[in-house]
């Protein structure tokens, strides 16, 4: 089977006006959220005390917050998770109380008010300093994962690969992003990884098609720049296609199978690699195209009879 | 010839994939739930005990799956955890407090997997149920207690060289030692340097004063450091193995933090009383003379302190105290033989003995009081910022009259409660923490949620996998059949690494797997795809072949090395869940590329290669 019996042939680059006037969009709205409504941190960065407990009938979340009203924990947030068994109780980072004794507080209240028929699936604390340092550990892993990756691919293909390469990745997780603070999805260290992962993801892609673009560069004598890319993106498109397809499925796999504890994960994952595949083909071209990529610049470096070279 | 792999390559691939499989067959086998029972310094596990919890767990009727003894002990198997779990009790109960009974996940994996070393993989506490802690150590005290211990050094220093000082005490991060003349301060300067060369000295004159500061060098407070949290670490390490854990995790994390993993714990309070403690207790004699009312009005005798019972009754104490709990050996709880209330059996060391029997001797028919000192942590807010803050709870547990002398061996009786007693001679035996010690972030996970990880995790894996074999069948027919096998190639030696490495498995691990398997085809589609298109441009199968290959390598390549670079910043920044992430997409992707590339090579070669075929099966 095949998707495209000959190399197709779509005017990607013709379209870019358009492919700019999206992602400008995509990109504002959603630093526009991320400014406006921020990220709905999770526990992970907040800080505070999760409890997660089974009950073994279906439980109705008011009985839940009277009983936890009652015993003085009236800020507790109550939802379920999952089931309709199952329910999920948040408490803010508590001022002089032990934090660290408040989840089995919470427990000790709703075992007392269920005759014991509940059961501890999951409790965390976690300290505010903690909270905060894990927040700024992230973006800090971040920013240095494409620093490397900007030094990687500006040694193995030249700079404006590698700012187009790059604008790519900032353009993927602003958009990520931008998703989990407009629905207001928890951002939590599971979906971090995930950014992360979509980085890599994203970049894959990107290199695939630069690849394709110095090799038509090299062999193509003919031809414009535009031209050139728009092949190079035309004979790379099924192979994007695929992969984008495969890793899709098993995101999915995960989303609907993988249980509530990855769910933000692949989540992320699944609206990544969407942005992903959409900003191989049209952002990282653009942006190398706008940057006034050569022919001249992409040819390899000759030892004898090196006038075309130029180094940049 | 055209598309034929030299004999050894073919051989390296089989031997990789040998050794793979072997190494990942224990996971097929999982583990059982188990009880490892171990005898303590006083006490023998033999068959004797065997047959005796044989005979209690029958009895009970819980199934066991089997019970061996060996070497280490005993190890009871189950068939569940709720067995395992009502089990520990009751053995618990049967044995008492001398043996160590420690819940643990035991292989199910036949004895020679095991004795070449082939374990399963080992599972995060998000996969098995258990307890996680990160504890902060409180540096600040450290540091404090640390110029407290030169002050007295100091003092002794120049009692003993018979330098007159006139005040010797700490002022901020420094000592200030002041002297009467210049030449005494110059004499104990260099009496003080050729002593503690860890001290810097500065002098200066205040008034008719001749001052001296010392304050610790850089490298002095680094080693106090190190040493506190060392010792703390080993403290934990006693304390967690009187929990009875097996394969507790008790690691560094940073300059003052340690982390601590407790697979299988249920009882997260509990541990958190035991292992965050810094409990320690004091005997001091109580001040009779003095007046307990005039002392609560403000006038303290000198050489005494007011403390208070439990019922909150002012107490007045010597300031002097007797011993301390360090020089404490051991100790145990049980009954006092008269009262039979609740008590703790206190063994000393010889320093202690000695000063214990000497004051008792001294004091006889003197009450003698027994100071529990703890430490508790809270979170405060100072100037809008959250601080967590340690408070020092002193408390009088126990007054009794000298009955008479007593040195290595004695009792502690007017406790609350059995457990209160248990957990206190727990604490005593422990030892105590060498700094104030808290929890900053703990993670809990019953077992049934584990379970449900696991097996959520598991079937994701195989749903996500089958989905992508299909897909790979359909669209590249015989190619995509290659692809497919070395896609089980690749997962099989996933699993074979991360069980050799022995490193955690944890829920965004399998989701790292989940991840693999779907970028390892990419791979494969991009040799196919450059295959087809060289075929598309009129050329033969087997140069197709070979030049579909050859093309795509630095494609391959280039993608997979970037890849590797934000996982490997995120082995390095991330933290728990993020670390094993990490790692199995570091292997998965290091794993895809021996696979898909060699791997699938290797078949090819071995189905078409140097044969004369017209065409390609893709």
């Amino acid at each position: 089977m095949q998707i495209f019996k000959q190399t197709p042939k779509f005017d990607f680059m013709g379209k870019r006006k358009f492919a700019i006037a999206f992602s400008l969009i995509l990109v504002l709205a959603s630093i526009g959220s991320l400014v406006v409504r921020g990220l709905n941190f999770g526990l992970d960065f907040t800080g505070g005390t999760l409890l997660e407990v089974g009950y073994e009938v279906p439980v109705d979340l008011n009985n839940v917050r009277k009983t936890l009203h009652q015993a003085g924990f009236g800020d507790a947030v109550v939802q379920h998770f999952g089931t309709s068994k199952d329910i999920l109780v948040r408490l803010a980072p508590q001022q002089a109380k032990a934090g660290e004794s408040l989840g089995d507080q919470v427990l000790t209240a709703l075992q007392k008010a269920a005759d014991g028929k509940v059961e501890m699936r999951r409790q965390e604390f976690v300290g505010p300093q903690v909270g905060d340092e894990l927040r700024d550990d992230g973006g800090l892993a971040m920013i240095i994962a494409m620093g490397f990756i900007l030094v990687y691919v500006m040694a193995r293909f030249e700079y404006r690969f590698a700012v187009g390469s790059i604008i790519a990745l900032i353009h993927d997780v602003i958009i990520t992003l931008g998703f989990f603070s407009f629905f207001q999805w928890e951002f939590d260290l599971t979906v971090l990884a995930a950014v992360l992962a979509v980085i890599g993801y994203s970049l894959n892609d990107t290199i695939v098609v630069f690849d394709r673009i110095r090799e038509n560069f090299r062999r193509i004598r003919k031809g414009t720049p535009i031209s050139i890319i728009n092949t190079s993106l035309n004979q790379t498109l099924s192979r994007t296609m695929m992969t984008s397809i495969t890793t899709l499925w098993v995101v999915l796999a995960m989303f609907f199978m993988g249980g509530e504890l990855i769910h933000s994960f692949s989540l992320a994952l699944i609206i990544g690699i969407g942005v992903g595949t959409y900003s191989s083909i049209y952002v990282a071209s653009t942006a190398a195209l706008a940057l006034k990529i050569t022919r001249e610049s992409l040819m390899p470096v000759q030892k004898e009879g090196a006038d075309q070279q130029e180094i940049s | 010839m055209l598309n034929r792999y030299p004999l050894w390559k073919n051989l390296v691939i089989l031997l990789a994939l040998v050794i793979g499989t072997i190494y990942a067959l224990p996971n097929l086998y999982g583990s059982d739930p188990a009880l490892q029972i171990s005898a303590t310094r006083t006490t023998t596990v033999d068959s004797s005990t065997l047959a005796q919890i044989r005979s209690l767990l029958e009895s009970k009727n819980i199934p066991l799956r089997s019970i061996v003894l060996d070497d280490t002990g005993l190890l009871v198997r189950f068939e569940n955890v709720e067995d395992q779990l009502k089990a520990s009790d009751l053995i618990h109960n049967l044995l008492g407090n001398d043996y160590t009974i420690a819940l643990n996940l035991a292989p199910a994996a036949p004895a020679w997997l095991e004795s070449i070393n082939a374990l399963p993989m080992y599972l995060g506490l998000d996969l098995r149920g258990g307890l996680h802690f990160l504890m902060e150590v409180d540096t600040e005290t450290v540091i404090r207690q640390a110029y407290e211990r030169y002050i007295n050094d100091l003092r002794g220093l120049l009692r003993s060289k018979k330098i007159r000082y006139l005040t010797i005490r700490q002022q901020g991060d420094s000592i200030v030692l002041k002297f009467r003349k210049a030449e005494l301060r110059d004499k104990a300067s260099s009496a003080i340097h050729s002593e503690y060369r860890d001290l810097q000295l500065r002098e200066e004159e205040e008034g008719d004063a001749y001052l001296i500061h010392a304050t610790l060098s850089e490298v002095a407070l680094r080693d106090i450091k190190k040493a506190a949290l060392q010792q703390n670490i080993t403290t934990l390490r006693n304390r967690v193995n009187e929990l009875g854990v097996a394969e507790p995790v008790i690691q560094q994390q940073g300059d003052n933090r340690i982390v601590v993993q407790l697979p299988g714990i249920q009882d997260s309070a509990k541990a958190k009383r035991i292992l965050s403690a810094t409990a320690t207790l004091e005997f001091r004699l109580v001040d009779v003379e003095g007046s307990v009312s005039e002392a609560l009005a403000g006038k303290v005798p000198p050489g005494s302190r007011l403390y208070k019972e439990r019922n909150g009754n002012p107490v007045l104490l010597k300031k002097r105290v007797i011993i301390t709990g360090d020089r404490i050996t051991n100790a145990t709880s049980g009954f006092d033989q008269q009262s039979g209330s609740p008590a703790v059996f206190i063994n000393l060391d010889g320093a202690g003995a000695r000063i214990m029997a000497s004051t008792t001797k001294k004091n006889l028919k003197k009450p003698m009081a027994v100071v529990f000192i703890e430490h508790k942590n809270e979170t405060k807010v100072i100037n809008g910022k959250k601080v967590n803050v340690t408070r020092k709870v002193e408390e009088v547990i126990n007054i009794a009259t000298i009955q008479g002398v007593f040195s290595k061996r004695f009792q502690i009786t007017g406790l609350d409660s059995v457990n209160e007693a248990r957990d206190l001679a727990l604490l005593l035996r422990a030892g105590a923490l060498a700094a104030p010690i808290r929890i900053v972030e703990e993670r809990t996970i019953g077992p049934s949620l584990g379970k449900d990880n696991i097996e959520q995790g598991t079937r994701s894996v195989i749903m996500g996998m089958l989905l992508v074999i299909v897909f790979m069948g359909l669209w590249y027919r015989g190619f995509g059949l290659v692809a497919n096998v070395a896609l089980v190639a690749n997962l099989i030696l996933i699993m074979a690494i991360l069980s050799m490495l022995q490193a955690t498995l944890t829920l965004p691990g399998i989701a790292g797997i989940v991840l693999t398997v779907g970028m390892a085809v990419d791979a494969n589609v991009l040799i196919f795809e450059r295959i087809r298109e060289e075929l598309r441009n009129g050329n033969t199968p087997q140069s197709s072949i070979n030049a579909g290959y050859e093309k795509a390598l630095s494609t391959i390549a280039d993608a997979n090395i970037t890849t590797l670079i934000a996982a490997v910043v995120l082995y390095i920044f991330g933290t728990g869940p993020i670390k094993g992430f990490a790692i199995t997409l570091s292997i998965g992707i290091v794993t895809s590329m021996f696979t898909a590339i060699m791997g699938t090579r290797a078949l090819i070669n071995l189905f078409v290669g140097g044969r004369k075929i017209k065409s390609l099966s893709i």
